[in-house]
């Protein structure tokens, strides 16, 4: 409508000033949106050059030890990132142990088990786990979880173990509640909304002539789960997964508030540590002296470089699954 | 024929215990919502009064409020969607209706994809880079840039599939009738997306109104009031960081409470976003 109220003055003055009016203002705005589409590479990398370029005095100066240095020294400025490049790995790996099969499961009840009017309602709070701030679960985590884990679950474990070769080394006192384990729950929580909604996606993306033909030959629910649609969308699931990785290696605040912040690498599951966000956001603003600030610049390129090549990854394989079922 | 029913028993008692579990995931999924909201709200509520709103930040042992890290929080949020809106649905305009088919459209998409679900703290450490050391101070205009590369991914995002929904028959019709492609973009489209459009803006902004870690280290933290934005600002999530982690117990209520006040506003802000497009797909 408000169209052609555009086009009625115009149709009165000279035609051919009209079309070259629309066609100056059509590139203009065809540039625009050209430019802000640019502008998004850019963005990215932007944010490549300008870690590289902060990180460039710590790199100089440690060279490749810097990745394998444990030590983290400020008043020596010695500095290696190896501990918070554990920490985040193992924290990252034991989410993913945890909230895969949670998340896994969450959305097998969703497609096939739960009653239709409840699916929407509970998909949406599974959802509204992923709106929570981060910080908000990283308050939960420091004064609900963590004093939960110390009096009760973690004194329960290290008993249980006490006399186990092996199991007593990664489950060993005291019991500080904060910790890896307690920051690999946390995290194992954040994520669970990210495989949920993208599994639950790609089990509907299976053609329902597959289940109803595994279903006709007598399968269960499990059997037809198991040998068909898992199967089916295998890549989808893993692509989900490698998202839900990229997420919970880059996660700071909730992290921050329950790791403890220690710069040593301890075989317990239950001491404290640190990773690579939780260094930064706890040491950046205090940090004095260039190098120092450097070599916190450059433990956040570490991150970027693995997030990067997680998300990639994770990107294309949920592209190969879009593919799919467009064609 | 005792073998074939025993092997059927085994299968359906394996497919109930599979079953089961299942049930009981996303039980402890629901019951991990609930004990983080039930929390929040034992411990937020006792701390909401009139002068949560109205004070400012105490110093350490006396009683205050949170007035000058909230009005910091929306300052920022404020300017972060101002500057990063434009740019968000101006890229996905391109995506969708000037390059639907071109590689650029491919690659800003995929780039954009990897941004959106990038490690805030990073950006954090870039608008530091890029602001903060060259004007030799932190401010809340750094800490506002960093909330606008935040909104941009998730803009453009919805954007994109907004416009791609729009049915191609109606800018046809706004062709067939003359009007020149940016008309058609602008009335057309746009108004056909726009509920779409308006979601993607509400979940930008829960999105950085919890926003902490690119926060820390560009707008850092202000105990007073400060309306400059050429200096220091308070915002509520990095007020909460660190009064939580202070051993101060005024400190830590206030903390919890306004943790509440960011959660709340968070939640109500994308069931309302999703509500808006919820209804679109019910039809």
């Amino acid at each position: 409508m408000s169209a052609v109220q555009e086009a009625l003055p115009a149709v009165r003055g000279s035609r051919d000033a009209t079309v070259r009016r629309f066609a100056l203002t059509d590139s203009i705005f065809h540039g625009m949106t050209r430019a802000a589409a640019i502008l998004v590479l850019v963005l990215l990398g932007g944010v490549a050059i300008s870690l590289v370029a902060g990180s460039w005095q710590a790199l100089s100066t440690f060279g490749f030890s810097f990745l394998t240095s444990e030590s983290w020294n400020p008043v020596t400025e010695k500095f290696g990132a190896l501990a918070p490049i554990y920490g985040t790995i193992i924290t990252s790996a034991i989410a993913i142990l945890i909230a895969v099969p949670l998340g896994i499961g969450i959305a097998i009840f969703l497609t096939e088990l739960c009653p239709r009017p409840l699916r929407r309602p509970i998909g949406m709070a599974v959802e509204l786990l992923a709106g929570i701030p981060s910080i908000i679960y990283g308050i939960w985590g420091l004064f609900v979880l963590a004093p939960f884990l110390q009096t009760t679950v973690q004194p329960f474990i290290i008993n249980v173990f006490h006399g186990v070769p092996g199991l007593n080394g990664l489950f060993a006192g005291p019991p500080y509640g904060i910790g890896l384990l307690t920051s690999a729950m946390i995290l194992a929580i954040m994520i669970l909304p990210f495989i949920t909604s993208i599994t639950k996606d790609v089990f509907d993306t299976v053609p329902s002539v597959l289940k109803e033909s595994a279903y006709g030959i007598g399968c269960t629910t499990w059997e037809v789960t198991r040998r068909v649609v898992i199967p089916y969308t295998r890549i989808g699931i893993m692509g989900g997964v490698m998202l839900a990785l990229g997420r919970a290696l880059g996660e700071t605040m909730a992290v921050t508030f329950v790791i403890g912040n220690a710069h040593r690498i301890s075989t317990s599951l239950f001491a404290p540590a640190t990773t690579i966000s939780a260094t930064i956001a706890n040491e950046f603003t205090e940090a004095v002296g260039d190098l120092y600030t450097s070599s916190l610049v450059a433990l956040g390129l570490i991150l970027f470089v693995i997030t990067f090549l997680i998300l990639a990854i994770a990107r294309y394989m949920l592209m190969r699954i879009d593919a799919r079922t467009g064609a | 024929m005792s073998t074939a029913a025993s092997l059927h028993q085994s299968r359906k008692r394996k497919n109930g215990v599979m079953m089961t579990l299942c049930v009981v995931a996303a039980g402890i999924g629901l019951a991990w919502l609930a004990l983080i909201l039930g929390a929040l709200l034992y411990k937020g509520l006792s701390g909401l009064s009139l002068s949560v709103f109205t004070e400012m930040t105490p110093p350490p042992g006396d009683a205050g409020g949170l007035l000058n890290a909230i009005y910091g929080s929306i300052v920022m949020t404020i300017i972060g969607i101002i500057v990063g809106t434009p740019i968000g649905v101006l890229a996905g305009t391109y995506m969708a209706e000037y390059g639907r088919f071109s590689k650029l459209t491919t690659v800003v998409r995929f780039i954009n994809d990897i941004l959106l679900s990038a490690p805030s703290i990073i950006i954090g450490l870039f608008v530091y880079e890029l602001m903060v050391r060259p004007m030799g101070h932190f401010s809340a205009i750094a800490g506002a840039v960093a909330l606008a590369i935040l909104v941009i991914p998730v803009v453009v995002r919805t954007t994109e599939d907004m416009l791609n929904l729009v049915p191609n028959a109606l800018r046809e019709a706004g062709t067939a009738i003359g009007a020149p492609r940016w008309v058609v973009i602008r009335s057309v489209a746009y108004r056909a997306a726009l509920s779409g459009i308006v979601t993607g803006i509400l979940l930008a902004i829960a999105r950085i109104s919890g926003e902490t870690a690119p926060l820390l280290f560009t707008a850092l933290n202000n105990q007073f009031w400060s309306s400059n934005l050429n200096a220091p600002m308070a915002s509520l999530p990095v007020t909460i960081f660190q009064f939580a982690l202070s051993p101060y117990e005024e400190w830590q209520q206030l903390a919890w409470t306004g943790a509440l006040i960011i959660t709340l506003t968070v939640l109500a802000l994308s069931i309302f976003a999703r509500s808006l497009t919820g209804r679109r797909e019910d039809k």
